[in-house]
C-alpha cells in the first residue's frame, strides 16, 4: 500500500507542477502582449542571450561540422558516396544540429543564469518589493526575457548554421581534399528554405522554453542558497529535455511523411 | 463621530499546510497611527504584512484598506493600491543590478512613470534625509555596509511619499546604535509624511521608540492591543515574559518546526 500511495503522490505533484507551469506560461504570455513594456530590459535580455552566447555557440557549430565531415566522410567512403560529405554536413547542421546543440548550450548557460538571477531575488525578497513599488514581477522579470529568448535563439542559429557549414567546409578542402567550388556547389545544391526555416522554428521554441524554465523555476525557489541551486539545476535539466521533446514534435510536424 | 479606520482587518486566517500561522487576527489602524506588532520568531508577524500587501492570500476574514476590500483584489487594482503603500524589508531587498539612486527612485519611474532625471533629483533628496550623501547614490547595493542599506531601504520606503508604510523588521542584524539611529529616521520621516505605519519587530526598543499602539501576536492571535505606554503594565503574563526577554514563562520556545 506504501508503495501505491508514493505513485500516487509523486503522480498528483507531477500533475501539480504541470498545472502550475500552465498557469505560469498563460500568465507570462498576457503580460508579453500587454502594456506597458519595458524595452530596455528586453534589450538588455536579448544582448546578454544573443550576443554573450554567441561565442559558445560558434564554438559548438565549428566542432561540430568539422566532426561531421569527418565522420560522414569515413562512413560514406565504405560505400563511395564521399561527395554527399558536403550535403549531408549542410542538412545535418541546419535541421537538427544548429538548433539543437545551441539550444542545449544556451539552456546551459542562460537558463541557469535566469533561474539563478531571479531565485536569488525571490528569496532575498526583491521579487516582493517589486509588488509594493507597483511594478508586476511577470511584466518586469519574465516577459522581457520570454521575448528575447523566442527572438534571440533563432539569430543564434543562423549563425550556427553558418559557422557549422563553414567547419564542414574547412575539413572538407584542406583535410579530406574537396575541390572548394565542388564542395560549395554541392552544399548548395539540395539545399531547401524548408532546411532552414524548420530549424529557426525549433530555436523560436527552444528560446521560448529555455527562458520559461529559467524564469519558472527561479520564481517559485525557496529555501535559500540551496533552493536557488536546485532551481538552476532544475531548469536547465528540465528545458534539455523538453528541447528534445519539442526537437522530435517539430521534426514530425515538418518532416513527418 | 470617528474617522474611519485606514486598515481594518478582520478574523483573518492563513495556514500554510497543516500550520495554521494566523488564526483569526482582527486588528484597526487609524491614519497617522503607528501600531508595532511584536512577537516571537515564527509566530506569523511577516504573513500578516504580506497578507495586506496581497503577496498572500489569506484562506478566511476581510482586509480592508480605506474601505477596499485587499483580499482576491485584481492584480491591476492591486497595482494601483500599492501606489499608496511604502515598504522597508527585513533584509532591505535592494535590487542588486541597479545603482543605489536607481533604487530609491523605483518606484517613482516605475509605479508613477516620473522621467529618470526628475526621480534621480528627488531620491538624491530622500538620500540625504536619511543622511546619506549625494556620491552614495552612484554605488551599488553590494558596495554597501548593512547599515547604510538599511537606510537606502528607507528611502525608498518613502521616495513616493506613501500614505502607508510597512517596516519588517527595521532593526534586525543592526548594532544598538546604527538600530537607534534608524528607529530615529523612521518616526522622522514618517511624522513628517503623515503617513499610516505598520512596523513587526521582536526589538523591543524600536516598538516603544516607533509605537503609538502596540500589539502582540502569539500562535496567529493578537493577545494583547494597547497603547506603547501601557507595555509595562499590561497584566498579560506572556507579553511580561517577552518584554522582558525571560526563557521562563508561558511563552514556550518550540524545539521542532
Amino acid at each position: 500500500m506504501d508503495f501505491l500511495a508514493t505513485i500516487g503522490r509523486v503522480f498528483l505533484a507531477f500533475l501539480s507542477h504541470v498545472g502550475r507551469l500552465s498557469a505560469f506560461t498563460g500568465t507570462a504570455l498576457s503580460h508579453v502582449v500587454r502594456p506597458p513594456f519595458y524595452p530596455r530590459l528586453t534589450l538588455r535580455a536579448m544582448v546578454e542571450i544573443g550576443y554573450y552566447s554567441l561565442p559558445v555557440v560558434g564554438l559548438t557549430a565549428v566542432f561540430t561540422g568539422m566532426v561531421l565531415a569527418l565522420q560522414s566522410y569515413s562512413g560514406f567512403s565504405r560505400f563511395a558516396a564521399e561527395g554527399a560529405v558536403a550535403t549531408v554536413v549542410v542538412l545535418s547542421v541546419t535541421r537538427e544540429l544548429a538548433p539543437v546543440l545551441a539550444g542545449l548550450m544556451v539552456a546551459g548557460r542562460i537558463g541557469a543564469s535566469m533561474a539563478a538571477e531571479i531565485g536569488t531575488m525571490r528569496v532575498t525578497e526583491q521579487i516582493d518589493a517589486l509588488t509594493t513599488l507597483s511594478t508586476n514581477p511577470f511584466k518586469y522579470l519574465v516577459a522581457p526575457r520570454l521575448l528575447a529568448g523566442l527572438l534571440m535563439v533563432p539569430c543564434l542559429v543562423l549563425v550556427a548554421d553558418i559557422i557549422g557549414v563553414f567547419g564542414g567546409y574547412i575539413v572538407g578542402v584542406y583535410k579530406l581534399g574537396f575541390n572548394p567550388s565542388s564542395y560549395l556547389a554541392r552544399t548548395w545544391e539540395y539545399l531547401e528554405p524548408l532546411d532552414v526555416i524548420s530549424g529557426l522554428t525549433k530555436a523560436a521554441v527552444f528560446g521560448f522554453v529555455i527562458s520559461l524554465m529559467g524564469c519558472y523555476n527561479g520564481y517559485y525557489s525557496r529555501g535559500g542558497a540551496q533552493g536557488v541551486g536546485a532551481a538552476t539545476t532544475n531548469s536547465v535539466v528540465s528545458a534539455a529535455i523538453m528541447i528534445l521533446i519539442f526537437n522530435y514534435v517539430i521534426t514530425a510536424l515538418y518532416f513527418g511523411k | 463621530m470617528t474617522a474611519p479606520a485606514k486598515i481594518v482587518l478582520s478574523d483573518v486566517h492563513k495556514s500554510f499546510g497543516k500550520k495554521v500561522v494566523l488564526d483569526g487576527i482582527d486588528l484597526s489602524i487609524q491614519k497617522g497611527e503607528s501600531v508595532v506588532v511584536i512577537g516571537g520568531s515564527g509566530t506569523g508577524k511577516s504573513v500578516m504584512l504580506k497578507s495586506v500587501l496581497g503577496i498572500l492570500r489569506p484562506e478566511r476574514g476581510s482586509i480592508k484598506v480605506d474601505g477596499e476590500e485587499v483580499i482576491g483584489m485584481r492584480s491591476k487594482d492591486r497595482d494601483r493600491m500599492m501606489l499608496k503603500f511604502g515598504m522597508l524589508f527585513q533584509g532591505s531587498a535592494l535590487f542588486d543590478s541597479l545603482r543605489v539612486w536607481e533604487n530609491v527612485a523605483f518606484g517613482l519611474i516605475q509605479g508613477r512613470g516620473m522621467n529618470r532625471i526628475q526621480a534621480k533629483d528627488i531620491a538624491i533628496e530622500k538620500l540625504a534625509a536619511v543622511g546619506l550623501a549625494e556620491s552614495a547614490g552612484d554605488l551599488f547595493p553590494a558596495e554597501l555596509s548593512g547599515g547604510m542599506q538599511k537606510r537606502v531601504a528607507l528611502a525608498r520606503a518613502i521616495a513616493t511619499s506613501p500614505e502607508i508604510i510597512f517596516f519588517d523588521e527595521p532593526t534586525t542584524g543592526l548594532d544598538p546604535i546604527m538600530a537607534d539611529v534608524i528607529n530615529d529616521l523612521i518616526v522622522k520621516c514618517t511624522k513628517e509624511l503623515g503617513a499610516t505605519t505598520l512596523s513587526i519587530t521582536h526589538d523591543m526598543a524600536s516598538a516603544r521608540k516607533i509605537a503609538d499602539r502596540i500589539a502582540m501576536l502569539y500562535k496567529g492571535r493578537l493577545i494583547w492591543v494597547g497603547p506603547a505606554k501601557d507595555i509595562d503594565h499590561s497584566g498579560n503574563e506572556f507579553v511580561d515574559q517577552f518584554i522582558h526577554g525571560r526563557a521562563e514563562g508561558p511563552i514556550k520556545m518550540e524545539l521542532r518546526a
